[in-house]
């Protein structure tokens, strides 16, 4: 007897919906088994995690909150992949964006007209994001340096220069050593429209609307559908996958650059070390769960951000070390990767080696 | 009666092997004997590759029976086929770049145990190479080897697990003059120690020089086998050909109007950095078909690469229409109106995993009305897939479908309406009906004379010779990286081309055919 | 300079250099099978918490070791599994492996100590430093290679073995061959994919020693995000290396040294901010990894295996 996958003819579409859906489940149960290990009743943390995060009208907004930056950076991680560019640096691009916007509250607010005050906070932000990307995109483009690295070590960087600005230059003199910026001022500060939920809410769905407009309504987004599925193929239709690779890792940038600004001036109002908490990497599972699909991040990112929320609920009411929301989400990831495989493959069990052979010419 | 029963080294009775869709061997006998050089003669395609898969153990038959030496076999895996003394070298090399000639070769054994005893493995491995005069650096790392020292680390590998019969997939395609006549120099050396030595090949010139007997196989079939100095080139030509070519949609008067493609005295490398092309020159004109034949690996891929940009030049000039195109990239070649059919459907000419709507606008889709500004308008893309669809008889269940899932013949008409649709009137098509059946075949071949007739300039790069002389107004021989010569369809004789692609230079070749046909 | 301070530098070197090593050796061994793992820097975390976890409550340092190696093999075998069997992307399954070890590690860590409270601050038990009679002595090199802990003497001899496999025997040499071209393996009869779990989970081990050394030799204690991006620069240091455990040797040495500047710099009391100090070993990952994929494109070979993330699928070709 053997077990073989043998290639679809035609891909699952149904795996799509269904997998992250059992991953998720399944990831469920694997949590419980880990917290009965450690002594904690997995249904009574479920139930904390969910009234914590869905349960009232405080959880719920608090659930949207966390889905703001992870929106925002899923989709930059997203349209990277798209096209295989491993950024794992949406984090460092995510603290970049803060600086950027920072240093626009902080500093040029006095002399920009108060209605501006945002919209070049938004700009700063952007922009500090996409040319921190824009670095191992050239290094990557045209020296082939290794993306996954430099991204990643650009992220201790990046979150070490947020670290150094609060301690030191950028410190409040006015905050008794407390490690920080000064706050910002009044027309810094993106609107609240519900709960701690601030106007940012609105910039991730419309960003996620504008990157599926690009990526399947548009010649660009064609073109990276190409560059990722096929890169000698657009070669001979004529795309320059170099360029692409750069412009791709600018908006990329530029999204992570958008959510950190949206963090300082939605959430932290100041320049602080809860700027990077890992929204980057937990994008990487958002994206990855949404099949790198830009209106699936929206949801996965609010659920990914409930699935955050209750973990720190878990800490508050339980005394649970909110890291669980962590493991489950690894877990998930775990089970997504694992059950992809589903789009193209069925499996088949053989009792003879024959059969396999019949089975795989027909591919 | 067990000596006579010996004298064989195989015996392969009414093999028959079938791919979906296709046989490649229908009914093959073959018998080798010992000792002997054997040449297995044929064009692209005509299922000598798959006959000898099937010795090595790559494939197995659906029918027929293997004897070697006399017993009959089950060679189920390369391993039995090894055990049983056979051993083949593919056309690819199946070598570890990275490591050593000495490390390739003991590769999968364990000569001296666990640790490798590296003085005492060499001395083993150069005295066999001494024995057969394989001249091999020992301590060479693959990836510096040229591709004849590689073949001869191909050739050391079976020696070494005790090869008897030793398989060759076309040794000389890749070789040059020089490598070739070393190889055969060791060949010869092996088959007088009384290896049997099976070579694949479609250079007449080889099979003349120095085989024992010669197999011709042409569409699956064992055509005949004859004893090598009992035959001529022009006969074995005929029998690998077939009697006549047939011009079944031929013959339609045509104009030839201005030259579209122009290249003069073109140069490139290969992805080795070799040179592929070495200085060739051609015009095509409107209303006709130029064709490039020639065996593969002879800087066709290089030519055409080059021409559409996806290559760089070296030396030479490239016009469409009197515009310099040399040294532009693939984008603006394209826009300078020339298309491209590429050799490898799969691998560049498709995007497999993308619907059938999305590979056919793959040239158009930056232009109106297909594009609205930076935005592609997805309903003239479905709108205008359907007319592909419809025009070229592709048979899909919808355009949403995804390239990969369509049969060859289809895949390749995706290309060929693409291709032709964005078309200016230049198009350059490598071996556009390879793997096709013959009813796709038909169709495809007919459309590249359809569009001659309208006006179009093809340049069709092509290994098959039928194909050549079925739709080529006037043909050039491409034998590494040069012409060998030019010849109008109605003055060339299958023989002719044949002995061409072998490398031989047309004024030396006139003479013989007409001292050979004289001495008919 | 005077020597002793010296003998301090290089000691420190070597100490910081000796975790590095025992990740970037393990990632080597995982590379050449063609399997990229990008899960060292969680493989690390948590086989650092479980190992000073474990050894804190059975106050045994090797029976945490050992639990280090058996949770690096463990999760280096998810690795496998999903990459290898399951035919998961394999730079994801990596970046799953990283996000879920620092999870658990950092859950562990705030749970394992006494009484379910945190693990941080505490003291357990170490692999201390033992001084080697004679080669002590030697002047300058004595005092700093030879006063050091028995995970490190270990790597001593593990590195010219580990050379040794890789260059000299027969498996290693089927190794070399599985990462770079498979089905010149397979077709030779190597196992490729038995071949590639092996080496998957026993780089795995060699991540958790790595990780138990961070945990009880040279930090001594449990610290939220002990590893500080030391996964990373292993899978860096396997580039810098050329996937060569000797070359390895010298990158993990070299970074230790930079660890070791920035403690002297630190000491010295240097007004450069001490964000930027900690700055340093990524500013100069990225650096090496510029100059040494620009130096070895100028020679035309980086040294990686040619088949690295690619999955070997047999299938007959026609």
């Amino acid at each position: 007897m053997n077990i073989v996958l043998e290639r679809r003819l035609e891909k699952a579409r149904w795996a799509v919906v269904i997998v992250p859906i059992a991953s998720f489940l399944l990831a469920l149960v694997f949590g419980a088994v880990l917290l009965l290990a450690f002594g904690i009743n997995p249904l009574q943390a479920y139930r904390v995690m969910v009234s914590g995060s869905l349960g009232d009208q405080y959880a719920l907004t608090e659930t949207l909150v966390k889905a703001i930056p992870l929106i925002l950076t899923g989709l930059a991680v997203a349209i990277a992949f798209r096209m295989l560019f491993w950024n794992i640096g949406a984090e460092g691009q995510l603290a970049m964006g803060g600086i950027g916007a920072s240093y626009v509250a902080l500093f040029l607010s006095d002399s920009l007209p108060d209605p501006l005050t945002i919209p070049v906070m938004i700009l700063m932000g952007m922009l500090a994001g996409a040319l921190w990307a824009l670095i191992p995109a050239l290094l990557k483009a045209y020296l082939e340096v290794n993306e996954i690295l430099t991204t990643l070590m650009m992220n201790y960087i990046a979150i070490l220069l947020v670290e150094y600005l609060y301690l030191g230059p950028w410190r409040d003199p006015e905050g008794y050593g407390f490690p920080g910026s000064a706050p910002f001022p009044q027309e810094a500060l993106l609107p609240r429209l519900w709960g701690r939920v601030h106007l940012g809410i609105i910039f991730a769905v419309l960003a996620a609307f504008i990157i599926w407009l690009i990526m399947n309504r548009s010649q660009w987004g064609y073109e990276i559908r190409l560059i990722g599925e096929n890169p000698r193929a657009a070669k001979y239709a004529g795309i320059d996958a170099k360029r692409n690779m750069v412009l791709v890792m600018l908006l990329s940038g530029a999204l992570s650059g958008l959510a950190g600004m949206a963090e300082v001036s939605g959430i932290a109002r100041r320049l602080y070390q809860g700027l990077t908490v890992g929204y980057g990497f937990t994008a990487i599972i958002v994206a990855w769960m949404a099949n790198l699909n830009p209106l699936g991040v929206v949801f996965v990112g609010a659920f990914m951000g409930a699935l955050t929320v209750g973990g720190d609920q878990l800490q508050v009411a339980m005394g649970i070390p909110a890291a669980v929301s962590l493991v489950l989400q690894g877990a998930i990831l775990f089970f997504v990767l694992g059950g992809w495989v589903f789009i193209n493959y069925r499996i088949r069990i053989l009792r003879s080696g024959k059969q396999k052979q019949a089975g795989e010419l027909n591919e | 009666m067990g000596e006579s029963e010996n004298s064989y080294a195989i015996q392969m009775q009414g093999v028959t092997k079938r791919f979906p869709g296709v046989v490649a061997n229908q009914a093959v006998d073959l018998s080798v004997e010992r000792g002997h050089v054997h040449a297995l003669l044929g064009e692209n395609g005509a299922g000598k590759s798959t006959l000898m898969n099937v010795l090595a153990g790559l494939y197995q038959q659906d029918e027929g029976q293997i004897c070697i030496f006399g017993e009959p076999v089950n060679i189920q895996s390369p391993k039995d086929a090894i055990e049983l003394g056979i051993g083949m070298v593919h056309q690819h090399f199946m070598l570890v770049e990275s490591l050593t000639v000495a490390e390739n070769v003991i590769l999968g054994l364990y000569p001296t145990g666990l640790v490798i005893n590296e003085r005492k493995v060499k001395q083993e491995l150069r005295d066999l190479a001494d024995s057969y005069h394989l001249n091999v650096d020992l301590d060479a790392y693959i990836w510096q080897l040229s591709v004849g020292e590689q073949q001869r680390v191909e050739i050391l590998k079976l020696l070494y697990r005790g090869a008897k019969i030793l398989i060759l997939d076309e040794p000389t395609a890749v070789l040059t003059p020089q490598e070739s006549d070393q190889l055969i120099d060791i060949l010869h050396k092996m088959a007088s120690e009384g290896k049997t030595i099976i070579f694949i090949t479609h250079k007449l010139h080889e099979v003349m020089d120095f085989s024992d007997r010669v197999s011709v196989l042409r569409d699956g079939e064992m055509i005949d086998t004859r004893v090598t100095s009992q035959t001529t080139k022009n006969e074995l030509a005929k029998l690998m050909v077939g009697r006549e070519v047939l011009f079944n949609f031929q013959e339609r008067a045509h104009e030839r109007g201005d030259v579209v493609l122009k290249v003069e005295n073109l140069k490139a490398l290969s992805d080795k950095g070799l040179p592929a092309l070495k200085g060739v020159s051609l015009e095509v004109r409107a209303g006709e078909i130029v064709a490039v034949a020639g065996v593969a690996g002879n800087g066709q891929r290089e030519l055409a690469e080059a021409i559409t940009g996806l290559r760089r030049v070296q030396d030479g000039r490239i016009w469409i229409r009197g515009v310099d195109i040399t040294k532009k990239n693939p984008w603006q070649v394209i826009k300078a109106g020339l298309s491209f059919i590429p050799g490898d459907r799969i691998g560049r000419g498709l995007v497999p995993n993308l619907p059938i709507s999305d590979n056919l606008v793959m040239k158009v889709y930056r232009k109106p009305p297909i594009s609205n500004g930076p935005f592609i308008d997805y309903q003239r893309v479905e709108g205008f897939s359907e007319r592909l669809v419809d025009a070229f008889n592709i048979i899909t269940p919808s355009v949403k479908t995804n390239a990969r899932l369509l049969s060859g013949g289809n895949q390749q008409k995706v290309v060929l309406a693409r291709e032709i649709d964005a078309s200016s009137g230049a198009l350059v098509a490598v071996n556009p009906s390879r793997g096709l059946d013959i009813g796709a075949t038909e169709a495809v071949r007919k459309t590249l004379l359809e569009q001659r007739d309208q006006g179009a300039a093809i340049l069709l790069i092509s290994g098959e010779l039928e194909e050549v002389m079925q739709l080529a107004d006037r043909i050039f021989v491409i034998y590494e990286g040069e012409f060998m010569g030019e010849l109008d369809r109605e003055e060339a004789a299958v023989e002719e081309i044949g002995l061409m692609m072998a490398g031989e230079k047309r004024e030396r070749r006139t003479d013989e055919i007409s001292q050979s046909s004289g001495g008919q | 300079m005077n020597e002793a301070m010296i003998v301090s530098l290089l000691t420190i070197t070597i100490r910081a250099g000796v975790s590095l090593l025992y990740a970037t050796l393990g990632e080597i061994f995982t590379e050449r099978s063609g399997i990229l793992n990008l899960g060292v820097e969680g493989i690390m975390m948590t086989g650092a918490a479980t190992a000073f976890a474990v050894a804190f409550h059975s106050d045994s340092a090797w029976l945490g070791l050992g639990v280090a190696m058996l949770v690096g093999a463990m999760m280096s075998f998810t690795h496998a599994f999903l990459t290898i069997t399951l035919r998961a992307d394999q730079v994801v399954t990596g970046l799953a492996l990283t996000l879920f070890g620092t999870g658990l590690a950092s859950f562990m860590g705030q749970r394992l100590g006494p009484g379910g409270e945190t693990m941080v601050g505490l003291q357990g038990p170490v692999f201390p430093r033992i001084p080697i009679p004679v080669l002590e002595d030697i002047p300058i090199l004595g005092p700093s290679m030879f006063n050091q802990d028995v995970l490190a003497y270990a790597l001593y001899l593990l590195l010219p073995l580990m050379w040794f496999y890789l260059r000299k025997t027969q498996p290693g040499l089927h190794l070399r061959a599985v990462g770079d071209n498979p089905a010149a393996a397979d077709v030779l009869g190597v196992p490729v994919k038995l071949s590639r779990y092996l080496y998957t989970i026993f780089g795995g081990c060699l991540m958790g020693v790595a990780g138990a050394h961070l945990s009880m030799a040279y930090l001594q204690g449990w610290a939220q995000n002990i590893t500080g991006g030391r996964g990373w620069i292993a899978i860096a240091l396997v580039i810098f290396a050329t996937w060569d455990p000797l070359r390895a040797a010298v990158g993990a040495l070299l970074f230790g040294g930079i660890n070791a500047l920035q403690f002297r710099l630190q000491a010295a009391g240097t007004t450069i901010p001490s964000s930027f100090l900690n700055m340093m070993p990524y500013f100069f990952t990225i650096l090496v990894l510029v100059l040494i994929t620009w130096g070895e494109a100028v020679r035309k070979r980086l040294g990686a295996p040619a088949a690295l993330g690619i999955p070997y699928i047999r299938e007959e070709k026609h």
